[in-house]
């Protein structure tokens, strides 16, 4: 008999997938044609239906459903990331989604499923449950990135993505296939157990480098991150606003799971490698791009490899510092995206530095919002960007690793040059062709509210979060 | 007690919300009031605050106010707190001082510009972050003003943004500034790890247990080292000076707010802050000194044959701030920050009169063109006459009682080679100071016939409206008839009056500070020292340091002795530059013929652009374009995406365009990847 405070510890990813469902429900009974506006409302309450349930949370802290969730601060710390992540997500979409034409309701409803994957991930403690949330985040984003049907290269990102993404969860479900063989548990304490008593055999090392690759396929580190640039360039803004926030941070909780609620062995080097070359290989390749699109992607490869060196850094300040880098983080991105989306307009037709020129003339608000995001993703000061790699450096320092943050140092140098190139562009350079920019829809308005006050606040006030972080990293360990 | 220091950095910010967000729709006026209240006030405030400071006994300094815990993250601590001692007292006075008087300079000087809201906004914003700087109570809000001051100027400097240089220039700056940031981040970082905070207070007695690192060098000598990084980015020092001179492109007022007297000391600012850690680091500290030493003598050659008005200034300011450097590597860091001062009157001042001639002459920079100006702009000539006299160390000006002293505690710390090379540069000093007052003041107006001189703003810098062009200009000013000045012409008095207060500054503003060996008290010595005491870390504890420990005496008469061999050097500068540039103004060019080769290599500032972008920036481009554009980006995917987005309709369409081929090289690369790390992973597990 499963005790109803176990319902309680799910009720957040209940609340969503019950609004998940009601949104496929209405679907058909709104006209075909018409804009599906009702169906965003629906999904922003069910998203702040959801952020109260988990709201409800704290004081039913403890594991469910036969030890397969584990709800802790760590768990709502990343609930709450990813439910404001998808609000905004929505809130962004209403006018995307009439600019664009596209008129599939589902595009709500899967929003929401990814979500529900999203939230389980990071509540999971379990391997096997980690790998359905997992493909439940990413068959919705597979499908999301497709969603503008008369682009090509949003197909071609779809298939691409797809395919690849196929490819790196077998990676990880061989992982923790082999895992199994060698603690006969796939629960993450069963595991650590079996770690702290045994002598890890070769098969648990190949076991956690085999999920890392999975793993590090999701959050675009190097070498698994070739898909990136390509996927994002592909996809509708909105759901790049997602997939590199959301899916990431969720993403980012499992390896955190995986490699240090575990206990496991051996990933130092592995992890050392990718920070290393996700840094170097995100930045030195975002220099040249023309493309907004592909030059955030790139970025956020980089990012990726920031957030790494904070797992290289472990322990309690590691972790914590990579726990307040991925909220940090997903507040500037997801702004950044709301603001490219905006200004693609119909048909992506402006996502160059080209239509970027003047942009600061003809639209000064949006193009203030967006200096203040790329700032901070720059890691300027009052933002939370300088506080997140402030804190993942300083761990970096604390933990001796010395090459790793002199890497990183001339990487975050070489990184203000191209996100400059934006700001640049957007005040300094004449227009050649005139884009036109629309109004601010309220909207959109409402979700760079939201990520232009998180980003500040995060810099200005950090403190309280990163209590948090600090307290969801010993959860974590426990 | 509280003195409520917050409020003096908040004032400006407060003027600059003002005027960001609504100044588009004020009147000129409403603007001019707002941007100069919000700028006066802080310098009534600064006055007040150390008036009251005064007053403080000694155990009551230093005068720390803590308001909010800014973030705690276990047992690290930060706060929004200020930190008030007697090196802050003299850098608020003066960044307050010197920036009201630059602001109310800006108003006559700005007048013709659009985004005038946006401009006085910026320099507001500047202001702020400048005071966060000299007045926090740790490094991390020091910091904070830091990187927000690089911003301003940032904003600044790229202020006429449609004109390609300054955009690029602005950016140029940054990210110099940003390379040298990290350095400085590093460095708190450790301060970090091995003390655990960045709160001033209880960070000086844990550095003032460390000993003196003399034989190896060690912890205290890398974060002293990384902090110098730092400041050799934002004060401009050898390696990466070469954004200052670029950053002329900005308005005149903001070279002489930033780029002199205020942002570009914030480096010495660092380093006499973290004195502690420099006292114990003697490879640090020597650091400093040569690379001060080295950037005064390697700019002033700069400077001696460089033509346009502002980039004499900027090698000069460059120049001068080795001078600090140096005296803050000899540990006189009481001179540093007296230099710091005076040069801050004397090369605002510079600055400011460059401008007024620019404003006088329509924006003509380069001092070719100019010459005989002394009696079209008389005010303007007699400020920069006392503001040249002062820079060239001729006593009884403000420059000649700091530089003197710094080579006087170089030469008495035993650095007698640092002595040698800071001697000769004042010689240099003089020099290039002297021809650009000949070339500009004195013999023939070389410009255009006066008649036909148009009246705007550097000259490349005019706005929108205006190509950029001289002839356009005076065209748009002959249509508008009401500026259409017909010769050189002083500049109004809300320009004007700013240049004379500078100027009564620079003359006697190194009198706070003259040396007992020419009876003075060197009162400022007196009241800065006590800041640089070992022991200031425990308030109230008094003990000599052994820099303060000088004989005094006996050394009077070399002293004046020394002093004596600057000075000669000084006038036999001003010689030089007599007879070359005003005597006999045809030598100067047979000369640079003659001297070929050498000459063009300082015209071209002995490449050091072009090197560092061969050697770093190109190879990164180069790098970027090869492998990831061409090679991964434009050869693999770009050609499939373009080919097919535009003539496909549907989906169906897509996928038959679509090439596999790069999904197969992508899933090659995961695979790589996947077996590297599978056979590390085997390796580790199976050792």
């Amino acid at each position: 008999m499963i005790p109803a405070v176990d319902y309680i510890r799910i009720l957040p990813e209940l609340v969503l997938s019950i609004f998940g469902i009601i949104v496929m429900m209405v679907d058909p009974v709104l006209p075909e044609q018409s804009p599906k506006k009702p169906l965003g409302v629906i999904a922003v309450i069910g998203v702040l239906a959801a952020l109260a349930a988990t709201a409800y949370q704290p004081g039913f802290y403890g594991s469910a459903f036969y030890n397969t969730v584990s709800v802790d601060t760590f768990s709502v710390f990343f609930h709450v990331v990813v439910l404001l992540i998808a609000l905004v997500v929505i809130l962004i979409s209403f006018e995307y989604l009439d600019v664009q034409r596209i008129r599939s309701g589902e595009y709500y409803a899967l929003v929401l499923f990814g979500t529900v994957g999203m939230m389980l991930m990071s509540a999971a403690v379990e391997l096997v449950l980690i790998f359905i949330a997992l493909e439940i985040s990413s068959i919705s984003t597979y499908i999301l990135a497709g969603m503008r049907r008369r682009a090509a290269e949003s197909a071609e990102a779809s298939l691409k993505y797809f395919l690849l993404g196929s490819f790196a969860t077998a990676f990880f479900l061989y992982g923790v296939a082999l895992i199994f063989g060698a603690t006969g548990t796939t629960n993450v304490y069963g595991i650590a157990h079996y770690f702290q008593t045994q002598q890890a055999s070769v098969l648990a090392y190949l076991a956690v480098g085999l999920m890392f690759v999975g793993l590090g396929f999701k959050v675009a580190s190097a070498p698994f991150h070739v898909w990136t640039p390509d996927v994002y360039e592909g996809s509708p803004a909105p759901v790049v606003a997602l997939m590199s926030t959301g899916p990431k941070a969720a993403a980012f909780a499992v390896l955190l799971r995986v490699l240090f609620a575990t206990g496991a062995p051996g990933w130092f080097w592995m992890v050392w490698v990718s920070a290393a070359l996700s840094m170097t290989l995100g930045n030195i390749g975002a220099l040249v791009q023309q493309n907004v699109k592909r030059l955030l992607a790139y970025s956020s490869i980089a990012h990726a490899g920031y957030l790494l060196v904070a797992f290289a850094a472990a322990k309690q300040v590691g972790i914590s510092a990579a726990i307040f880098y991925a909220a940090s983080y997903a507040a500037m991105n997801v702004g950044a995206f709301a603001v490219i989306g905006h200004f693609a307009s119909e048909g992506e037709k402006y996502v160059t530095l080209d239509d970027y020129a003047g942009l600061g003339r003809r639209s000064p608000l949006l193009a203030a919002t967006l200096t203040i995001f790329l700032l901070s993703l720059i890691g300027i000061p009052v933002t939370g960007g300088f506080f997140a790699k402030f804190y993942v450096f300083s761990a970096a320092l604390q933990s001796n690793l010395v090459g790793l943050t002199i890497i990183g140092v001339i990487n975050s140098a070489i990184a203000a040059y191209y996100y400059l190139r934006v700001i640049v562009y957007m005040y300094m350079r004449d227009e050649r062709v005139e884009a036109p920019v629309a109004r601010i829809p309220a909207g959109l308005g409402v979700g760079l509210a939201i990520s232009l006050v998180a980003t500040i606040y995060l810099g200005v006030m950090p403190g309280r979060v990163l209590d948090y972080a600090i307290q969801s990293a010993q959860d974590l360990l426990k | 007690m509280s003195m409520h220091l917050w409020i003096i950095p908040l004032l400006p910010l407060a003027g600059a919300a003002v005027n960001g967000l609504l100044g588009k729709r004020f009147p000129r006026a409403l603007v001019n009031a707002i941007a100069l209240g919000f700028t006066a006030a802080p310098f009534a405030m600064a006055l007040w605050v150390a008036a009251q400071f005064a007053g403080l006994s000694p155990d009551q300094i230093p005068h720390i106010e803590r308001y909010a815990t800014w973030l705690s993250a276990g047992a690290f601590s930060a706060e929004y707190g200020m930190y008030l001692d007697q090196l802050s007292v003299i850098m608020m006075l003066v960044v307050t001082g010197v920036g009201f008087l630059i602001h109310v300079y800006s108003v006559g000087y700005m007048e013709h510009e659009g985004g005038y809201y946006r401009y006085f906004a910026y320099l507001n914003i500047f202001m702020f972050f400048m005071l966060t700087l000299v007045l926090a109570n740790n490094y991390l809000l020091m910091f904070v003003g830091w990187e927000g001051v690089g911003l301003a100027s940032y904003l600044l400097i790229g202020f006429w943004f449609l004109k390609k240089s300054a955009a690029d220039a602005g950016k140029k700056a940054f990210i110099t500034n940003r390379v040298g940031d990290f350095g400085f981040l590093i460095a708190l970082f450790l301060l970090i790890k091995h003390f655990g905070t960045l709160q001033y207070d209880s960070l000086w007695p844990l550095i003032s247990r460390y000993p003196v690192e003399t034989g190896a060098a060690g912890l205290l000598t890398a974060i002293g080292l990384l902090m110098l990084v730092g400041a050799t980015g934002k004060s401009a020092q050898i390696p990466l000076y070469v954004w200052l001179p670029d950053a002329m492109e900005g308005p005149t007022p903001v070279s002489a707010l930033i780029h002199a007297a205020t942002m570009v000391t914030a480096g010495v600012y660092m380093v006499a802050r973290s004195h502690l850690v420099f006292n114990r680091a003697p490879d640090a500290q020597m650091a400093v000194a040569v690379i001060g030493t080295l950037t005064a003598i390697f700019a002033a050659s700069i400077g001696i044959v460089q033509t346009d008005i502002k980039k004499v200034l900027a090698y000069s300011t460059i120049s001068q701030l080795g001078y600090m450097f140096m005296a803050c590597g000899v540990l006189d860091y009481v001179g540093g920050i007296f230099h710091l001062m005076t040069h801050a009157f004397f090369k605002a001042l510079l600055f400011l009169a460059a401008g007024s001639v620019i404003h006088g002459l329509g924006g003509e920079q380069d001092m070719r063109h100019m010459g005989g100006l002394r009696k079209y702009l008389p005010y303007t000539f007699w400020s920069m006459t006392i503001a040249t006299f002062a820079i060239a160390g001729l006593p009884p000006f403000a420059g000649f009682f700091s530089k003197d002293r710094i080579l006087w505690s170089a030469w008495s710390s035993g650095y007698h080679v640092l002595w040698l090379v800071g001697v000769i540069t004042a010689g240099m000093t003089s020099f290039y100071m002297f021809r650009l007052w000949f070339l500009t003041f004195f013999g023939k107006y070389r410009g255009p016939n006066p008649e036909t001189v148009a009246h705007g703003h550097d000259a490349d810098a005019q706005h929108a409206g205006h190509t950029g062009a001289v002839q356009d200009a005076k065209d748009a000013h002959a249509a508008a008839g009401s500026h259409g000045h017909r010769s050189p012409h002083e500049s109004p008095w809300v320009m004007v009056v700013p240049l004379m207060i500078l100027a009564l500054l620079s003359l006697v503003g190194g009198w706070a500070g003259v040396p007992h060996s020419l009876h003075g008290s060197d009162r400022f010595g007196t009241f800065l020292s006590p800041a640089f005491n070992e022991a200031s870390a425990t308030p109230g504890a008094a003990a000599a340091t052994p820099a303060e420990a000088k004989p005094e005496s006996e050394d009077n008469s070399t002293e004046l002795a020394f002093s004596s061999i600057s000075v000669g050097l000084a006038a036999l500068g001003f010689l030089a530059a007599w007879w070359l540039y005003y005597k006999r103004p045809e030598l100067p060019e047979r000369m640079a013929k003659a001297a070929g080769g050498l000459y063009t290599l300082l015209l071209d500032k002995y490449k050091i652009d072009e090197l560092y972008g061969a050697v770093i920036i190109q190879p990164l481009i180069l790098l970027s374009t090869n492998v990831f554009w061409k090679g991964i980006d434009q050869g693999l995917i770009d050609r499939a995406v373009d080919g097919s987005a535009t003539d496909a309709r549907e989906a169906s369409d897509a996928m038959r365009h679509m090439q596999s081929g790069n999904i197969r090289s992508y899933a090659g690369w995961v695979a790589v990847g996947a077996a590297a790390v599978i056979a590390f992973m085997v390796w580790r597990g199976v050792r």
